[in-house]
């Protein structure tokens, strides 16, 4: 389906050298690099705590790297803020969703890059316009808002990953990072979030998505990335890579067969 | 398909009905500045009953009068503390100010305009500085403002002194250019023949500009959002530093009108000017509806808490009570405001978590 993108020869969108993270003496990430090319899915796989956050953090401009190079179009990039990325066309649902509870819906959709109507001093956030694509956004993912001046604490969780993961697809120009965003979702909405993933790819964007799912990574993935304890296991392409094969590596292969073993041994006497 | 479609739509009317009869409630409790409506009609209407002074023409240009300056600064120090922010240094400011004009025009002789536009440029100094130190080093602004605070408090008595060789400034009515600088920061106008000051016009002005520039504005968007989550705002690509330099600047540009008005309106300037009235502005603010933890507030209500204040305070006079009973009633109301918000930021944030 992708192949014709992913055959492509040019340069890939991002890419990743040999990147490493420190916080003081804890390192959360060391020598990971992958590409995300056009049009095709990097999935982002790991345990708890193995460093994905961290890695999408530092492709959203949020962690400057502590070694490696970042490859933006071929070009090493330094983004020294999260607006740095975004004027990239760099769009991200951070796992925290990056909200704020107290404002309405309309206002943490076009948080940051508000559209503005009216001249010199009396340019102003275009509310109405805001108000209007954020429903129709909305309307799109299957979430029916009643009143977009509702404040976001008062969505429940799943309706609030809808927004955080609409207002990115609205914004992500060119690269969309999605930090487990199918967490909350139940499964008619996963599954329109693994549609847009697709569709995103479609259009031409390069998608990074981090799940614990091997049954969403799978489908959707162009590229695997395996993350422990901040090291990188591999970097696989689809071809060299069952859902099995998938399945066994996240959970850790020989843990799974022990845990499988013990499962299956008769406990009562 | 269909019949799934239908299903959930229809699950999602009945969803939707339950919301409504709650919505008029929620859309009300939303609003930052209904307690302080309610407030403010209620003691406006204690008052009133009681004396006729209170409610006379020249009682309604008292109390404004008081309301009017302390109001300009409520509802800087609303935008502040909406932004997540405090500012300590504020009451002292328009002492600063008020010292750098009476000084500047008479100690070094200047035109009272040269010693308005140098206060300005101080003000905007300070305020810049305590963004930046905030901003920089994380601390709660709190401790840095206080900071500020006790470092002006001495210059002023510390500058004053060696300028005067008292702590007083006098004369200012006397520089060169007062006419103009009194015409527009400490005259009157006429309203049915009772003289209003003109502050209360730059209070009404300062009112509409803030909550146009919070509701409407890019800026005031950011304002919220920083307050109501600073790592969060940053993320999305808001400048959130900007945005809390921005604040502290306007708190102190806002002290620099009231030092202003007040050193032309008086003609001499203490060295104790100002002090401990930043708490009476946190006060004004928070009984206007805003959230001691940011991200929630308006400036119309911070300026009917600052009308609430010269309410009860020109009226506690009228009325010949003891003067200690206007702090009884202000912590009273402070309670009463603060209490209030808490039940709307749990309905608002809580509810669903
Ligand atoms: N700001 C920080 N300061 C110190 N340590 C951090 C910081 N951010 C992350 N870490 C550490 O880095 C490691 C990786 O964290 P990260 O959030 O990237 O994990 P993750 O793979 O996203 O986990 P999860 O699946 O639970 O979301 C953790 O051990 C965490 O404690
Ligand atoms: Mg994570």
């Amino acid at each position: 389906m992708s192949a014709a993108a992913g055959d492509r020869p040019d340069v890939p969108l991002l890419e990743l050298r040999g990147i490493g993270k420190d916080f003081g003496s804890v390192i959360a990430l060391d020598d990971i690099s992958t590409t995300v090319r056009a049009g095709q899915v990097t999935c982002v796989l790991g345990d708890n705590g193995a460093g994905k956050s961290t890695l999408i953090k530092v492709l959203s401009g949020v962690h400057r790297p502590t070694r490696g190079e970042l490859l933006l179009d071929g070009q090493p990039v330094n983004f020294g803020a999260p607006r740095e990325a975004l004027d990239a066309g760099i769009a991200t649902v951070f796992q925290d969703l990056a909200m704020i509870p107290l404002l309405a819906i309309w206002r943490n959709f076009f948080l940051g890059s508000e559209p503005t109507t009216g001249w010199g001093p009396f340019r102003r956030f275009d509310s109405a316009q805001a108000k209007e694509i954020t429903r129709r956004e909305l309307g799109a993912m299957g979430i029916d808002i009643r009143d977009p001046d509702q404040p976001v604490g008062t969505l429940s969780g799943g309706e609030r990953q809808s927004v955080a993961i609409a207002r990115a697809v609205h914004f992500g120009a060119r690269v969309l990072i999605l930090d487990e965003p199918t967490s909350a979702l139940g499964v008619k909405q996963a599954g329109v979030v693994l549609r847009y993933i697709a569709q995103a790819r479609d259009r031409g964007l390069g998608v990074v998505f981090i799940t614990h799912n091997p049954h969403h990574a799978h489908p959707v993935g162009d590229r695997f990335l395996l993350l422990n304890r901040g090291r990188s296991m591999g970097d696989f392409a689809k071809g060299e890579l069952s859902r099995e094969e998938l399945t066994a590596m996240m959970a850790g292969g020989d843990e799974l067969t022990e845990l499988a073993e013990e499962l299956e041994r008769p406990t009562g006497r | 398909m269909s019949t799934t479609q239908e299903a959930s739509a229809g699950r999602r009317a009945r969803a939707d009905e339950r919301v409504a009869a709650v919505g008029l409630w929620r859309r009300l409790l939303v609003k930052p500045e209904l307690g302080s409506l309610i407030g403010a009609v209620v003691i406006l209407a204690f008052f009133s009953l009681q004396s006729d002074v209170f409610r006379s023409l020249g009682g309604v240009a008292n109390w404004l009068d008081v309301a009017s300056t302390l109001g300009i600064m409520a509802v800087a120090v609303a935008l502040l503390m909406i932004g997540g922010h405090f500012d300590l240094s504020a009451g002292v400011m328009t002492g600063t100010t008020a010292l750098t004009v009476g000084i500047v025009a008479v100690r070094l002789d200047q035109n009272i305009w040269v010693a308005i536009a140098a206060a300005l440029v101080l003000a905007l100094a300070v305020g810049f500085l305590n963004g930046w130190l905030v901003t920089r080093t994380g601390l709660p602004s709190f401790i840095i403002t206080l900071g500020t605070f006790l470092m002006l408090q001495g210059l002023n008595l510390g500058l004053t002194k060696l300028f005067t060789g008292t702590v007083i400034v006098r004369g200012i009515a006397d520089a060169p250019g007062y006419h103009s600088a009194e015409l527009l920061l400490a005259s009157t106008i006429s309203v049915f023949g009772q003289p209003f000051r003109v502050a209360i016009v730059w209070w009404l002005l300062a009112t509409a500009v803030a909550s146009w520039v919070l509701l409407k504005t890019r800026f005031g968007n950011w304002v919220f959002a920083t307050g109501g989550d600073e790592v969060a705002s940053r993320n999305v690509g808001v400048p959130a530093q900007r945005t809390t330099i921005v604040l502290f600047m306007t708190t102190a540009g806002a002290a620099w009108l009231v030092g202003s008005i007040s050193a032309v309106r008086l003609t001499s300037v203490q060295a104790n000017a100002g002090t401990g009235q930043e708490l009476i502005y946190i006060v004004a603010a928070v009984i206007g509806g805003c959230l001691l933890t940011g991200g929630f507030g308006s400036a119309i209500g911070a300026a009917l808490g600052a009308l609430v204040f010269g309410m009860t305070q020109q009226g506690i006079v009228y009325l010949n009570w003891d003067a200690d009973w206007f702090y009884f009633f202000l912590g009273a109301m402070l309670l009463l405001a603060v209490l209030t918000n808490r039940l709307v930021r749990r309905y608002a944030e809580a509810a669903r978590r």
